[in-house]
């Protein structure tokens, strides 16, 4: 009787690292949510804040011909208001819930981490008041003569 | 997700990803940082032309302006490696090519850059009066 040889380790799974299991992610409950979210926000940010800075930063003299004018003109439109708010809403939330999982790496201490999480959302909360406010309720006719 | 506490405050070294994840990180929390002034100065355009004016003349600033390129940098990186995050993770046999794949992402900013960099750098220029 003998004791089995120990097997041979057994070898990674083809190409290398991480193989056909792809990465880490969790395995369920508010985590996997935040993990699904952040890759779908992500996909139509790809859009909305790629977009938005190509034509705002780059395209056509980029911010140089940004003005309280070119603002009035644009939100003319609502399909822009709708953009710059959809903009708003998930870049915050996709930008606040990253802060969150930063925080969970380098705040060790629970009351801590707390406290730092509280203070994004509640800016992040009131960013999202103040922004929506100003996206829908501007009228650039209380300053005629602007655009 | 970091809960033991040997998980935490450590920097991750643990893959061919490890200079791409730090990158993710940092342009990251540059841009939500850049998103909170954002929101405000622009929410400034409901005060009016005067006060919407002043505040954005602040970005035809030479020196803001090369702050700008930066974000427009960290936006399209972020983006372009978020991309390549989703590959992996939706599509994991692309990760036995993750270094190929890391390069053509690598590749894809740097050339997008190129255009960018001579764009906003000729109005940076113009700005500080040296053009």
């Amino acid at each position: 009787m003998a004791i089995e040889a120990p097997q041979r380790p057994v070898p990674p799974p083809p190409g290398g690292f991480l193989g056909y299991r792809g990465r880490e992610r969790p395995t369920g409950g508010f985590e996997l949510w935040s993990w699904l979210f952040m890759r779908i926000s992500g996909l139509v940010l790809l859009l909305l804040a790629v977009g938005h800075v190509l034509i705002m930063h780059v395209w056509d003299d980029g911010v140089e011909r940004v003005n309280f004018g070119f603002v009035a003109a644009r939100w003319q439109s609502p399909f822009w208001r709708t953009w710059d708010w959809a903009l708003l809403v998930l870049a915050l939330i996709h930008g606040i819930n990253g802060l969150r999982i930063i925080v969970q790496d380098y705040v060790r201490w629970p009351g801590a981490r707390f406290a730092v999480d509280m203070a994004f959302f509640v800016i992040g909360f009131g960013l999202f008041v103040l922004g929506t406010v100003v996206v829908f309720t501007f009228d650039a006719s209380q300053w005629p003569g602007t655009t | 997700m970091a809960k033991r506490k040997s998980d935490v405050g450590t920097l991750y070294k643990g893959s061919p990803g490890q200079w791409s994840w730090l990158l993710h990180r940092i342009t990251g929390v540059a841009v939500i940082l850049f998103l909170f002034a954002h929101v405000v100065d622009t929410a400034v355009v409901g005060w009016g032309p005067k006060a919407y004016n002043r505040v954005v003349a602040v970005y035809h600033n030479w020196f803001v302006q090369l702050l700008e390129l930066g974000l427009v940098a960290a936006v399209l990186y972020h983006a372009i490696n978020g991309v390549k995050i989703m590959l992996f993770d939706f599509w994991p046999a692309s990760a036995r090519h993750m270094k190929p794949i890391a390069l053509a992402s690598t590749l894809i900013f740097v050339l997008a850059m190129i255009p960018i960099t001579i764009i906003i750098g000729g109005s940076i220029l113009e700005s500080a009066g040296v053009t």
